[in-house]
C-alpha cells in the first residue's frame, strides 16, 4: 500500500518538476556518436543488444521511461503515459495515455498501438520471438478499455512490474502496421519517437532528423544525430578525440578517460557511475570437489577484492566492491556490513589462512589444477581472469584458462561441462527481483550456470520480493546475499563495472545512469558552440 | 592454345567445389551457430527458447545438412548468395560496399609492393653480396619480420603524437572525394605494401641475377653499370614477368587475408565482414565471401597462366 | 656428426649427401654474413627459450599491483605490464612459446606436406591429380583464415594453435616439394630401387625424400618465421594462446595498445622480439636458399 502511495507521488511529482539546468538549451547541432555494435535488426522487441538502443531508441517512445535526470537510474518517469493508477488488490495497472501523440506517418498513437505492442512482446503470435516475454509472466492479459487508456491485468501482485515496463527496448509501435505483418518492424521503422529516420548505411552509420511534430513541445533540440558504426574501442576514443564525435555512450575505459582529459582538457566533460553489470563466478555444483561448499567459500576468500578494486580499476572497467546489487543504490548492503561476509573481509592474510584450511579440510590437495572457462572478450573478461587466477595461485590452487568464443560461450555453459566459468549480468535498472533472479535454483532458472537447488536461498528470494516495507525487504536481501556469497558461496562477485563517460563539453542534458541501454532518446541532449 | 586454355578453366572448377564443400562443412562443424550468437550471451535472465526455435526454422537451419548444401548451391546456379544470416539483408549488398575499400587498398599496396620490389631487387642482383645487396635484403625482410598490427600501431601513435592528426574514420570513394579517401588508405597501403615487397624484392632479385649471368652481360662488366643496365633492358621484361607473378598471386589474398590490418586501423572491409561473420556464425556471408576470394585468386592463376602460356609455347605443349 | 672437411681426402668423400652438407653450411656461413647473423638470431631465441627458468628474474604469472605500469628501471630492465609482470621475464618465457608454436606447427606442416607432395609426384596419373586439386581447394583460402576456421573448430590455446597454422603451411609445402619430388623421379636409383621390388613407401621414405630436402628445409625456415608471425596475429586477435601464459602476440593486446602513450615499453618489446625472431628465421632461411640453389651461386 504505501509502495502505491509512492509511485503515485513520483509519477506526479515527476510529470510535474522540470530539470533544472545551468544554461537555457540551445536549438541546433548535429550529435555525432560511435556505436561499437551494429544491431542485427530494428526490432526492440526481439534483439538483447544495447547496439540496437543508441541508434535506434531515438525514432520511439517507450510506455514509460527512467527519468532522464536520475543517476541512480531507478526513478519512473512518464512518457506515453502521463499517469497511473494501481488497483486496491495490486493487480490492475491502468495507465492514462497522452493524446495528440503522432507517428511520424501523421497518424494518432491510441491505446490499441500500446496494447497490440504489448501483445507482441507478452503474447508474440506463433512464428514471431519474443526476447522477454518471460520477464513478464506475470501479466495475465491487456486490455484498451478506452482510446487513451491502457489496462494490465496481473495473476498477482508484483513489486517489480513497473520497473518491467521501464525497459527501453519495448517500443511503441503502430497496431495495424503489426496487424497486417508482425515481423515489418524488424526491416524498418515507424514510431513517435523526437526523431525521424533518415537512412542506414550498412556497416557504416545510422541518421536521425528532428522530428518537428514531436509530442513533448519544445523538444529535441538537436537537428539530428549520426550514429556511427565503430567496432575498434581505439577508433572511437580516436574520433572523441579528434572532435569527430560527441560521445560514446556505452563506456571507455579509465586510460581513455586519462587521455583524454590530457589532450582536451576543458572541451571534455567526464561523467561516471557504478555499472549496472557485474561478472560472476559460476561455480558447477555438479562437478567435484565444487559440490563442496568448503571449496566454493576458499574460492571466494582468495580474493583480496579491495586491493583487486584499487589496482584493476586503473586498467579496466571494473572498480567498486560489490555484493548482490550495485553499490549505491537503496538496496545495496553499505560498505562496513559487506565487511562481514566472506570473500569481503578486511583482512586478506586471514581470509587466505582460512581458504587453505578449508581446503585442506574438503580434501584438496596443495597445487590441485582446475580449468576456468571465460568468455573471449576482452574487456573485462580479460584482466578478471588474469586477476583471479593469480589470487587463486596464493592459495595453491593451479589454473588453466579456457577461452571460449562469445559464439559458443553460452552454449558451452549449457552444456554444463565446465568447472569454474565466468559469467555475466547487465541489466537496465537496478531492482532485487531482477539482479537477484540468477541465483535461484536450477529448476527455476535455467540460466544458473552453478546447478544446483537451493529451496531456502529460493524462500528468501520469494519472501523478499513480497516483502510490504523498504526496510524490511533490505533485511532479507542481506540475508539473501548472506547465503549465496557466503554460507553456500553458490556463486562468487567479482567487481562491478564502473562506466566512465568522457564527452564533448559541447553537449549538455545528458545525464549518466548505471545502465548503457538508458537514457537514449536524446530528447534532453542539446550542443552548445 | 585453345585447347590450353579449356584445360586450365577445367582445372579451375573442381576446385571452386571443393573449396565449396569445404566452407560449408567446416562451418557446421564449428560449434554454435547464429542463433546462439544472437540471443545468448546478452547477460539477460530470460532465455527464449521457442523464440530461437522460430528463428533456426526461419534461415533453414532446422534442415538436414545435404539439403541446406543444395539448396545453397542451387542458389549459386542462379547467382543468387543469400542473404545474411545476422543481418538479413542480401549478401552481395553487404559485400559490396566493403569490396571498394578492400579493393582499393589490395590494389595500393600491391602498387607499392611493386615500386619497391622492382628497383630494389634489381639494385640488389647488381651489387649482389656487396652492402646495397645486403641493405636491401634486411631492409625487404625488415618488413615482412614486422608484425602488421605492431606496425599499423606504431604508425597511428606516431601520427597522433607527432602530428596530433588522425586519419579519416569513414570511407568515402575515392570519386567522391580523393583527399579523404587516400588520407585513410594511404597509411594500411603503405604498412602492406611494405610487407609484402620483400616477396618481390626476393624473386626480382633471383630473376635478374639468372640474367646477369648471361655471356654478353659479363663481358660487358667492364662497362659499367649503366652500359649493364641498357644491354639487359630486353631481357628484362622476362625477369620481371615472374616477379609481376607472385605479386598477382600475393595480390589475390590481399582482398580477404587483411583482418589484422583492417581491425588496428579500423578500416570496413572484407576481412572485418570475414572476421564478424566467424564470431556471429553466419554461414551463407562466410560462404560467400570465402568463394568470393577462392574465385579471384583462381581467376588471376588462370589469367597468369595463360600468360605463360601465350608467351612460351613450350609450356602450352608441357 | 663430423668436424667441417678440412683435408683432400675428406673433400673428396664428399660423394655422399650427409658430408656435402658440412661443407656447405661451413662455406655459408663464411660467405653469406646475413645467413649468419639470422642464424645467430635463431640460436640467441632458442637458448632464451631452453634456460628460461634458470636466467629469467622473476616469475612470469605473478602479479605485483605494487609495481604496475611501471617504466624500465633497475628491478625490471624492460618494465612492467598493466598487472606488474616483468616485460623481461615474459619477453624470454615468450620465446619459449613462440618456438614450440612455431617449430610445431613448421615441422607438422612441412612433415605432412613433404610427404604428401613426394607420395603425389611418386604416383603420377590420376592419384597426383586427385591430390593437386585437394591441395589446391586449401591453396585457394587465405592463411589466416585458414587459420581463424580450425580455431573456430578446435578452440583456443597452444596444441589447436599449432594445429590451426599447421593447416595453410601444408599444401604450400606440398606444391613446392611436388615439383622438385618430380624431378628426383626420373632419377636412376629410384628406378633401381623399383626394380629390385623396395615397396613403394620405402622408395618414398629412403630413396625420394632424402633428395628433396633442400627445398623442405628452405620451407621449413620460411614457415617457422611466418608461423611465430601467425601466432602472434592470432594471439593478438584472442583466438591463440590464451592469458596469463606469456607469448609475445599476447603481450601486444589489450593494455598494450591501450597504454601505449604512456607506457610505450609494453608494447615496444615483444613487437620488436617478433621482428627480430621473424627476421632472423627469415634471414637465415634467405641465405639458406641462396646456397642451396645452384643457379644462384656467385663464382
Amino acid at each position: 500500500m504505501n509502495r502505491l502511495v509512492r509511485f503515485l507521488a513520483v509519477a506526479a511529482s515527476a510529470f510535474l518538476a522540470f530539470p533544472t539546468l545551468a544554461q537555457s538549451p540551445r536549438y541546433g547541432g548535429e550529435l555525432v556518436f560511435p556505436v561499437p555494435s551494429e544491431p542485427p535488426s530494428y526490432d526492440g522487441h526481439r534483439e538483447e543488444t544495447f547496439g540496437l538502443i543508441h541508434p535506434i531508441a531515438p525514432f520511439y517512445n517507450t510506455l514509460l521511461r527512467v527519468d532522464p535526470n536520475d543517476k541512480g537510474g531507478t526513478k519512473p518517469y512518464p512518457s506515453l503515459a502521463e499517469s497511473w493508477i494501481v488497483s486496491p488488490d495490486g493487480k490492475i495497472y491502468t495507465f492514462k495515455l497522452r493524446q495528440g501523440v503522432k507517428f511520424h506517418d501523421g497518424s494518432e498513437m491510441t491505446s490499441e498501438d500500446v496494447k497490440a505492442s504489448y501483445d507482441k512482446i507478452i503474447f508474440p503470435p506463433a512464428g514471431v520471438g519474443s526476447s522477454r516475454k518471460g520477464q513478464y509472466a506475470v501479466v495475465e492479459a491487456i486490455r484498451a478499455p478506452d482510446r487513451y487508456e491502457v489496462q494490465f491485468r496481473l495473476k498477482h501482485p508484483s513489486g517489480s512490474f513497473i520497473a518491467s515496463l521501464l525497459s527501453p527496448y519495448n517500443f511503441i509501435y503502430k497496431a495495424d502496421i503489426l496487424a497486417k505483418d508482425p515481423h515489418w518492424y524488424e526491416k524498418n521503422i515507424m514510431g513517435t519517437g523526437p526523431f525521424i529516420f533518415v537512412e542506414h548505411v550498412k556497416g557504416s552509420h545510422v541518421v536521425g532528423k528532428r522530428n518537428p511534430n514531436y509530442w513533448d513541445k519544445g523538444k529535441p533540440y538537436l537537428d539530428g544525430f549520426r550514429a556511427i558504426f565503430m567496432r575498434d574501442s581505439a577508433a572511437q576514443v580516436a574520433a572523441v578525440r579528434g572532435e569527430r564525435a560527441h560521445i560514446q555512450f556505452r563506456g571507455f575505459t579509465p586510460k581513455d578517460r586519462d587521455n583524454l582529459k590530457a589532450a582536451l582538457g576543458d572541451k571534455i566533460t567526464v561523467q561516471e557511475a557504478p555499472w549496472d553489470c557485474i561478472l560472476l563466478v559460476a561455480i558447477n555444483h555438479k562437478k567435484k570437489p565444487f559440490d563442496d561448499a568448503r571449496v566454493r567459500r576458499a574460492l571466494t576468500l582468495a580474493l583480496d577484492r579491495y586491493e583487486g578494486s584499487k589496482a584493476l580499476s586503473q586498467i579496466a572497467i571494473v572498480k567498486e566492491v560489490a555484493g548482490v546489487q550495485v553499490p549505491g543504490t537503496p538496496f545495496a548492503t553499505p560498505p562496513a556490513e559487506l565487511a562481514k561476509v566472506a570473500g569481503y573481509w578486511p583482512d586478506i592474510e586471514k581470509s587466505r589462512a582460512a581458504a587453505r584450511r578449508l581446503l585442506k579440510e574438503a580434501g584438496v590437495a596443495d597445487g590441485f589444477s582446475f580449468t576456468f572457462m571465460n568468455r573471449g572478450i576482452p574487456m573485462p573478461y580479460e584482466p578478471l581472469g588474469v586477476w583471479m587466477i593469480d589470487q587463486w595461485r596464493k592459495i595453491g590452487l593451479n589454473v588453466t584458462q579456457r577461452v571460449i568464443e562469445p559464439a559458443a560461450y553460452y552454449a558451452s555453459l549449457r552444456k554444463g561441462e565446465h568447472e569454474v566459468a565466468m559469467d555475466f549480468q547487465c541489466g537496465y535498472i537496478v531492482e532485487p527481483d531482477l539482479d537477484t533472479y540468477k541465483f535461484l535454483s536450477s529448476s527455476r532458472n535455467p540460466a544458473n550456470y552453478g546447478y544446483y537447488e537451493d529451496p531456502v536461498l529460493d524462500a528468501l528470494y520469494d519472501k523478499q520480493s513480497e516483502a510490504t516495507s523498504v526496510d524490511e525487504r533490505k533485511k532479507i536481501i542481506r540475508q539473501f546475499e548472506k547465503r549465496v556469497l557466503d554460507e553456500q558461496a553458490h556463486y562468487l562477485m567479482t567487481l562491478q563495472w564502473h562506466r566512465i563517460i568522457p564527452h564533448s563539453s559541447k553537449l549538455h542534458g545528458w545525464t549518466i545512469t548505471p545502465s548503457h541501454y538508458l537514457n537514449n532518446t536524446l530528447d534532453t541532449v542539446w550542443l552548445s558552440q | 592454345m585453345a585447347r590450353y586454355i579449356l584445360k586450365r578453366l577445367l582445372a579451375v572448377i573442381p576446385t571452386l567445389l571443393g573449396v565449396a564443400v569445404l566452407i560449408f562443412l567446416l562451418l557446421r562443424v564449428v560449434p554454435g551457430d547464429v542463433v546462439e550468437a544472437r540471443y545468448l550471451g546478452q547477460g539477460s535472465q530470460y532465455v527464449s527458447q521457442d523464440l530461437m526455435d522460430i528463428e533456426r526454422k526461419k534461415l533453414g537451419l532446422d534442415q538436414p545438412l545435404w539439403k541446406q548444401f543444395t539448396s545453397w548451391m542451387g542458389g549459386l546456379a542462379r547467382l543468387d548468395f543469400g542473404v545474411s544470416m545476422w543481418t538479413g539483408s542480401p549478401i552481395t549488398e553487404e559485400i559490396k560496399l566493403r569490396f571498394t575499400l578492400s579493393l582499393q587498398l589490395a590494389l595500393m599496396a600491391s602498387t607499392i609492393a611493386t615500386l619497391l620490389a622492382i628497383p630494389l631487387g634489381i639494385l640488389a642482383a647488381f651489387k649482389q653480396d656487396t652492402w646495397v645487396d645486403y641493405a636491401v635484403r634486411v631492409f625487404s625482410i625488415a618488413g615482412l619480420a614486422m608484425p602488421s598490427f605492431w606496425l599499423g600501431s606504431l604508425m597511428i601513435l606516431a601520427m597522433l603524437i607527432v602530428f596530433k592528426w588522425v586519419p579519416p574514420m569513414v570511407f568515402t570513394p575515392l570519386w567522391v572525394n580523393p583527399w579523404d579517401n587516400l588520407a585513410q588508405l594511404i597509411w594500411p597501403a603503405l604498412a602492406v605494401g611494405y610487407r609484402y615487397c620483400a616477396v618481390g624484392t626476393r624473386m626480382m632479385r633471383s630473376t635478374m641475377l639468372e640474367v646477369l649471368r648471361e655471356d654478353y652481360i659479363r663481358t660487358a662488366r667492364a662497362k659499367g653499370l649503366w652500359t649493364k643496365l641498357i644491354l639487359t633492358r630486353h631481357a628484362l621484361k622476362n625477369a620481371i614477368l615472374p616477379v609481376l607473378t607472385v605479386i598477382s598471386t600475393e595480390f589475390a589474398f590481399l582482398l580477404g587475408g587483411l583482418v589484422v590490418t583492417e581491425q588496428v586501423f579500423n578500416l570496413n572491409g572484407l576481412g572485418m565482414l570475414f572476421v564478424e561473420g566467424i564470431s556471429h556464425r553466419d554461414y551463407t556471408m562466410i560462404q560467400a565471401l570465402v568463394l568470393l576470394v577462392a574465385t579471384f585468386f583462381l581467376t588471376v592463376n588462370f589469367v597468369v597462366d595463360i600468360a605463360y602460356g601465350w608467351i612460351d609455347p613450350r609450356i602450352r605443349y608441357g | 656428426m663430423a668436424a667441417a672437411p678440412q683435408t683432400i681426402e675428406e673433400l673428396t668423400h664428399a660423394a655422399e649427401p650427409r658430408a656435402g652438407w658440412l661443407y656447405a653450411i661451413a662455406k655459408f656461413v663464411r660467405q653469406r654474413p646475413l645467413g649468419a647473423v639470422g642464424a645467430a638470431i635463431i640460436l640467441l631465441t632458442s637458448v632464451l627459450a631452453l634456460t628460461a627458468g634458470w636466467i629469467a628474474p622473476y616469475d612470469p604469472l605473478a602479479n605485483d599491483y605494487g609495481a604496475m605500469l611501471s617504466a624500465p628501471s633497475a628491478a625490471h630492465w624492460l618494465g612492467t605490464d598493466a598487472f606488474g609482470r616483468d616485460v623481461l621475464t615474459r619477453i624470454i618465457y615468450g620465446s619459449r612459446t613462440a618456438l614450440t608454436v612455431g617449430l610445431g606447427a613448421s615441422l607438422i606442416g612441412a612433415t605432412l606436406g613433404s610427404l604428401i607432395g613426394v607420395t603425389s609426384a611418386y604416383f603420377g596419373g590420376r592419384v597426383d591429380l586427385i591430390v593437386q586439386r585437394v591441395m589446391d581447394v586449401f591453396f585457394a583460402f587465405p592463411v589466416i583464415i585458414l587459420a581463424l576456421a580450425v580455431v573456430a573448430i578446435l578452440g583456443t590455446g597452444a596444441g589447436n594453435v599449432i594445429l590451426a597454422i599447421a593447416t595453410p603451411m601444408v599444401p604450400r609445402c606440398a606444391r613446392v616439394v611436388r615439383s622438385s619430388a618430380l624431378s628426383v623421379r626420373e632419377m636412376p636409383y629410384v628406378d633401381a630401387a623399383r626394380a629390385s621390388g623396395f615397396g613403394h613407401g620405402r622408395i618414398i621414405l629412403r630413396h625420394m625424400l632424402p633428395n628433396v630436402m633442400a627445398p623442405i628445409l628452405i620451407m621449413g625456415t620460411a614457415f617457422l618465421g611466418e608461423a611465430i608471425l601467425l601466432e602472434a596475429s592470432l594471439s593478438f586477435l584472442g583466438l591463440g594462446v590464451q592469458e596469463p601464459t606469456a607469448a609475445w602476440g599476447l603481450m601486444l593486446r589489450g593494455a598494450a595498445v591501450e597504454f601505449a602513450e604512456s607506457a610505450p615499453w609494453m608494447a615496444l618489446f615483444p613487437g620488436l622480439a617478433i621482428s627480430l625472431a621473424v627476421f632472423g628465421f627469415n634471414l637465415f632461411g634467405d641465405s639458406l636458399r641462396d646456397a642451396l640453389d645452384p643457379r644462384l651461386r656467385t663464382q
